[in-house]
């Protein structure tokens, strides 16, 4: 009876620790897989070479990545942009002004905003945003923009709506809840006697907030921009339809780019010889490293914290 | 007496500030929706739901296949994720609770529910539809198994986690194997977390797109065989909505209604569930 039971929690056992090593299987299989796919491009163009090319001829059978990499670095950079001041702003809203009874049901309408699939916000942001942007804002933009030297470059072109800017407007409103609710989680962490002698010594709310929950919660917030930015990185749907999908590089935010997952998402199944899709495949290696070193930073942080 | 009145003055303007971050924010939730749930749902009708697609130009085209075939994927992948998933996260929480290894392992699971869902869409894409020689529906039920198992990894492990480690000595003290403790005492108390866990990595991975892409690819036919390619809502949405047609717009509004309707009722039921067990604490 006794052996009947051990052979049993043996299995048991043995079933849930190969369950969790499938965990580190597909990390390390997607790892190699995206690897030897891409080893003929890699050998073909070299690393540094390929990162910075922006040559995209399947024609000519050309290849370099700088395009793709270009535009996920711009839509990423923007959408921090505009996503850190508006998350932080309701983190403090969450933690310090708002009434405690309608705490919970902000919060939780703040992190819907996360569970909305990305492809909605594609189609939200092709049909109603681009519309929006290109009729009103981005006209706006380049009469107060164009007249001033230097800035006026990122802001030339005819205004179309489906351009980097759009792209970054969008991506930043998907990763307003994930910067949001670390920073408001890292605020509720600042002990309750630090608030309070700064009361004492007879500060104001805001000066309370900027000169002890800031400080105090620095790396906390820090890592919730990291996985932001890892999230935003990879993000494909949401950017593909308002985004275009042009190789080359243009200094200005209202012209059309592209972002290695929206190379991806519009050509994988059209790559029809081995180099171009090797090449795709390197993209997405490159993609997979970046998040990779995001997500692992932000892990690093978030592991100082807790202790 | 001014450096006061500047300072109260600066106090006000920051905490305006915030406020009307906080409306920016509720006033992106509320525009998204609304114009979603305005201009989907006069896209619903029967024929959405029973017709399949009809040749541009046509009226009474519907999306049938393409809710089936989400339909078939979905549950697929629930099958294969669901079961890795709870053992993976009980091995994380239970056998190699103290273990260093352990503790890479639930980091790795952490970083893999961030991690760009595309890729995964191409690792599945060289694992199973080049080897079989064709877009099949298995192939894009694995992938949004991959994106599902980590994070039913990580509610498990962090739910087993809340169970008090009394509960189980008591068990092992009237001489239960382990397996018996967690099978009989911890998933029976902790049933609720799993399940809560579980509804929600579906609702997120049912929407999924881009793993869709690459792997079950797309077809305007009904097919109940997922060794075929296979429609998804998603995909279709995608199509449809690059598409020029103002039909497939309109049939493009009318899936996306039903995805929202879809995601917000069950993560408002996760919540709920979530708030009404553990709210109390």
């Amino acid at each position: 009876m006794e052996n009947k039971f051990y052979a049993k929690d043996g299995l048991f056992k043995s079933l849930s620790f190969i369950s969790a090593l499938v965990i580190v299987l597909i990390c390390i299989a997607m790892f190699t897989v995206l690897f030897i796919f891409s080893y003929p491009a890699i050998k073909q163009f070299g690393v540094i070479h390929f990162i910075l090319s922006d040559a995209w001829n399947p024609v000519k059978k050309i290849f370099g990545g700088a395009g793709a990499i270009y535009g996920t670095i711009v839509t990423t950079v923007l959408s921090l942009i505009f996503a850190i001041p508006t998350s932080l702003g309701i983190a403090v809203f969450i933690t310090q002004i708002c009434p405690h009874s309608l705490k919970k049901y902000f919060s939780n309408a703040i992190e819907l905003l996360a569970s909305i699939p990305s492809i909605i916000y594609g189609m939200w942001g092709l049909f109603t945003l681009a519309p929006i942007m290109r009729n009103y804002i981005e006209p706006f933009l380049q009469k107060v923009f164009l007249p001033i030297p230097v800035i006026k470059y990122l802001f030339q072109g005819t205004p179309l709506g489906i351009d980097l800017l759009t792209s970054g407007l969008i991506l930043s409103i998907m990763i307003i809840p994930f910067i949001s609710s670390i920073a408001r989680d890292t605020f509720e962490l600042v002990p309750k006697e630090l608030k309070e002698s700064a009361y004492a010594m007879g500060a104001t709310k805001w000066e309370m907030i900027k000169d002890v929950i800031f400080p105090y919660s620095k790396v906390g917030v820090l890592s919730g921009i990291i996985i932001a930015t890892g999230r935003a990185l990879g993000e494909t749907m949401a950017v593909a339809f308002v985004l275009g999908n042009d190789h080359n590089i243009h200094l200005s935010l209202l012209k059309s780019s592209t972002t290695i997952s929206v190379t991806l998402a519009n050509e994988f199944t059209e790559a029809d010889f081995r180099l171009y899709l090797s090449s795709l495949f390197y993209l997405a290696f490159i993609l997979f490293i970046m998040s990779f070193t995001a997500l692992g930073l932000a892990k690093f942080l978030l592991k100082r914290i807790k202790k | 007496m001014n450096l006061v009145k500047k300072r109260k003055v600066k106090n006000i303007i920051a905490l305006s500030v915030s406020v009307f971050a906080a409306i920016i924010g509720l006033f992106w939730l509320v525009f998204i929706l609304s114009s979603v749930l305005v201009k989907g749902i006069s896209s619903i009708n029967l024929s959405l739901f029973l017709n399949d697609p009809a040749p541009p130009g046509i009226p009474g085209g519907g999306l049938r296949c393409a809710f089936v075939g989400q339909a078939i994927i979905t549950v697929i992948a629930t099958v294969i994720g669901v079961p890795i998933g709870i053992f993976g996260g009980t091995f994380l929480a239970e056998y190699g609770r103290n273990k260093k290894y352990t503790a890479v392992i639930s980091s790795l699971a952490d970083m893999m529910t961030s991690f760009p869902s595309i890729v995964v869409g191409v690792f599945v894409y060289t694992i199973m539809v080049r080897p079989m020689g064709h877009f099949n529906g298995y192939a894009g039920a694995v992938a949004l198994a991959i994106i599902m198992i980590p994070i039913i990894v990580r509610t498990t492990e962090e739910t087993l986690k809340l169970i008090p480690w009394e509960v189980r000595e008591a068990a092992f003290a009237l001489g239960a194997p382990y397996y018996k403790v967690i099978k009989d005492i911890v998933y029976r108390s902790a049933i609720t977390g799993l399940f809560t866990g579980i509804l929600l990595a579906v609702a997120r991975v049912a929407v999924e797109t881009a793993p869709l892409l690459f792997t079950s690819f797309n077809n305007s036919f009904l097919t109940l065989n997922p060794n075929q390619p296979m429609p998804s809502l998603t995909v279709t949405i995608y199509q449809y909505a690059m598409g020029p047609y103002k039909e497939w717009h309109k049939l493009a509004w009318g899936a996306s209604f039903v995805i929202v309707l879809f995601v917000l009722v069950l993560s408002i039921l996760g919540r709920w569930i979530i708030s009404k067990r553990y709210g109390s604490e």
